[in-house]
């Protein structure tokens, strides 16, 4: 047992200093831009004493390594800074106002939260349906029900996220107007009403993340079934439930927990384009806004958010995968 | 047609179904079809009734009108499937033995994968003289609905009408084909270049070269890829202006360089393979150069999977372009591009009610791009089925 847990916490480590990398990775590129925020904003025209006041006061004069650390023990502690686009540059205009400022941190909580709900939601929804399908699909292989299905899931892979986006919008908005198409989510909204407004996109992400999680559950039965040991179950005469849920299933636990952490973590990248279709008030959203306004310190901590998620489920598939198979937790 | 009432069907259709079956069973001995239908399980009967249903309400709407869109849906599936049919059965009579070999043992979709592919390849090659129009030329009247009926505010000279600044629609829609597939077709050759070029020089030099590539590969991957060429995209647009062209050039470099990591895992992975074979050490044994040792000798071992994953590869080169051009931050707009024709259309899903034509363009830009995908997927699917040894 003590191995184990060895293990875990050298992955854990790992997880880390890789997350350390892409900071590093994700500062350097950000801060590599020819210009800066405070010649952004003053235009053209600008004064260098303009520019310099602003610089001086969100911190841009300083070295770049002396920013960086501030930022990460920032980051750490959850302060991802000040938003450049919210705060007043109270100090420029010659106000000495400067307590209103609008933390990074302050916009990112919320919109967190409401992601979180999405990808939780899509994450109940698409769990049962694709474990249900995907094991289905496997034991009645060869089959028309089993091309259908295959069929279908090859279908929703390979479309774009906006496609199925707007094809649901078509079917369940506007020819019949049961969902709202646009997801206008507050914080002091009722569970109900919150859920009714988050049910499309959940639906999009679903079909996605569904095929492929019902793809990958379907490989990874039909090769446990084409193993000795099952041959020899069935050889002796058990019936066809049994084979799956006591012998099949303990050792299709551990394929089956990967496939699901590793679409959790495809989930991320597909929760930005769905956001911006349905206009849902999450963290994509928020990043590609800022993309668009350069916004430097909420692009930074988005894309740490997205990294650090990504790899922390990845991490999760890891661990799950050591501790379900034994053979793992021995390195070649 | 409410839901009860088709519930209702169903479960009828199904019970009718288990009827036959027992008596399929009963009745016919000699007959390979009967008997195959009275083995079938249970679960192939309820999808039975399910595409039966379907097509009762298909063939109803078909009289009584109404539901536009499920009926252009129903008869969209089965005109794939009978297009898919019948290029399989002209392969199978036409040709060399041995594409009518190929052609005889291959399932429908992969045939219809096969011709969409070449139908887009057409489409893409020859988008000058398919399209009416040029893809940036501008005509006085904009906002033309589709379907080129005057009384209704359409154009005949505009079959799928014009969008807000009064560019054919249908002549973007075919330059979309040239524009959308071709450059990321060309992004995907350069992923390929660069991995497997990082790929088996790692796997042949090993040592520290391999460590330093992989480590750099492994924290470039652990960033989404989506994310990740969204904040490149965003730098390169602060840093090159508002050249369009620019943009977009820098955009295939980004995705490629992206792409190519995943295309380093799989050529570095193929290539471990190939170097501990004997006959790779008696080729490093014989004193041969690097530049052998990669063309003559990984090479020609690696290309079966690295043609695979090419396929895949370029669907998701693909369908990353698109969902860029559709943020706005991807191909840029004089050249027609099917991303950002769903972005700019994407309003008039709205009007379903009153004109199913107008609603269904931009599902048309972004069915284009779904469909190309698919065609693809279901080609590498086949090829990938052949290959494994995942034939149960």
């Amino acid at each position: 047992m003590f191995k184990i847990a060895d293990i875990i916490i050298r992955r854990l480590g790992l997880g880390l200093v890789t997350l350390f990398f892409v900071s590093v990775l994700i500062f350097i590129s950000v801060n590599s831009l020819p210009g800066d925020f405070a010649q952004e904003i003053l235009g053209q025209g600008a004064t260098p004493e303009a520019v310099a006041a602003i610089r001086a006061e969100i911190g841009l004069d300083r070295p770049i390594y002396e920013r960086y650390f501030d930022w990460l023990f920032g980051a750490v502690q959850g302060n991802f800074g000040t938003s450049y686009a919210r705060s007043m540059f109270a100090e420029a205009w010659g106000s000495t106002a400067t307590a209103n400022f609008n933390t990074v941190a302050q916009q990112l909580e919320p919109r967190f939260f409401n992601t979180l709900f999405l990808a939780g939601l899509t994450a109940v929804i698409a769990i049962p349906i694709s474990l249900i399908f995907g094991i289905m699909a496997a034991l009645y292989r060869s089959s028309f029900f089993d091309r259908v299905v295959n069929v279908s899931s090859l279908t929703s892979i390979s479309s774009p996220e906006f496609f199925v986006a707007y094809t649901l919008i078509l079917i369940f908005a506007v020819l019949n107007p049961l969902l709202p198409s646009l997801s206008n989510i507050h914080d002091d909204m009722g569970f109900g009403e919150r859920f009714e407004r988050t049910l499309l996109p959940a639906l999009t992400l679903t079909l996605v993340v569904t095929a492929h999680m019902m793809r990958m559950t379907r490989a990874a039965i039909i090769n446990l079934l084409a193993s000795e040991y099952i041959e020899m179950a069935r050889l002796k005469g058990l019936s066809a439930f049994r084979i799956i849920v006591v012998h099949a299933l303990p050792n299709a636990l551990a394929p089956i927990i990967n496939v699901i952490a590793l679409n959790l973590a495809y989930l991320i990248t597909g929760v930005v384009v769905v956001e911006v279709v349905f206009v849902y008030p999450g963290i994509g959203q928020l990043f590609v806004d800022s993309v668009k306004i350069r916004d430097i310190p909420v692009v930074q901590a988005c894309c740490l958010v997205f990294a650090a998620a990504y790899i922390l489920l990845n991490l999760l598939a890891d661990v799950m995968a050591i501790l379900s198979n034994p053979r793992l937790r021995i390195p070649k | 047609m409410n839901l009860t009432f088709s519930f209702a069907i169903f479960l009828v259709t199904l019970f009718v179904l288990l009827i036959m079956r027992r008596f399929a069973g009963l009745a016919a001995h000699n007959l390979t079809l009967l008997q195959h239908f009275s083995k079938t399980s249970l679960i192939n009967l309820i999808v039975y009734a399910g595409v039966f249903i379907a097509l009762v309400y298909y063939l109803v709407f078909l009289f009584i009108g109404g539901a536009t869109f499920y009926k252009w849906a129903v008869q969209g599936i089965i005109g794939l499937g009978l297009c898919g049919f019948l290029f399989r059965l002209l392969g199978k009579n036409i040709g060399t033995k041995k594409t009518k070999q190929a052609f005889a043992k291959m399932p429908v979709t992969a045939a219809l994968g096969i011709l969409l592919i070449f139908l887009y390849a057409t489409v893409a090659i020859f988008a000058d003289f398919l399209a009416p129009y040029g893809q940036a030329e501008i005509f006085p009247k904009a906002n033309l609905i589709p379907g080129g009926n005057p009384d209704f505010g359409g154009d005949p000279a505009h079959i799928l009408g014009t969008d807000q600044i009064g560019r054919d629609l249908l002549s973007r829609l075919i330059y979309g084909a040239q524009n959308t597939v071709g450059i990321a077709f060309i992004t995907t050759c350069l992923a390929f270049l660069i991995g497997i070029f990082f790929g088996f020089l790692s796997a042949s030099l090993g040592g520290w070269f391999d460590q330093i590539i992989s480590r750099i590969v492994d924290i470039i991957m652990s960033i989404p890829q989506l994310i990740f060429a969204l904040l490149l995209m965003t730098l390169v647009t602060a840093w090159v202006g508002s050249e369009r062209w620019l943009i977009t050039m820098y955009m295939i470099l980004i995705i490629a360089f992206l792409d190519s990591t995943r295309v380093f895992r799989l050529s570095r992975a193929v290539g471990m393979n190939i170097v501990v074979m004997d006959f790779f050490e008696a080729a490093k044994l014989r004193g041969e150069n690097l530049s052998y040792l990669v063309f003559h000798e990984i090479m020609p071992n690696a290309v079966a999977p690295l043609l695979a994953e090419f396929g895949l590869r370029f669907c998701f080169v693909f369908l990353t372009i698109s969902s860029l051009s559709f943020l706005g931050i991807g191909i840029q707009p004089p050249l027609a591009d099917w991303g950002t024709m769903v972005r700019d259309l994407s309003q008039f899903i709205n009007f379903a009610a009153f004109s199913p034509l107008t609603a269904s363009l931009p599902l048309m830009a972004a069915g284009a791009i779904a469909l190309l995908t698919v065609a693809v997927n279901f080609v590498v699917d086949w090829v990938l089925q052949m290959t494994s040894g995942l034939k149960d």
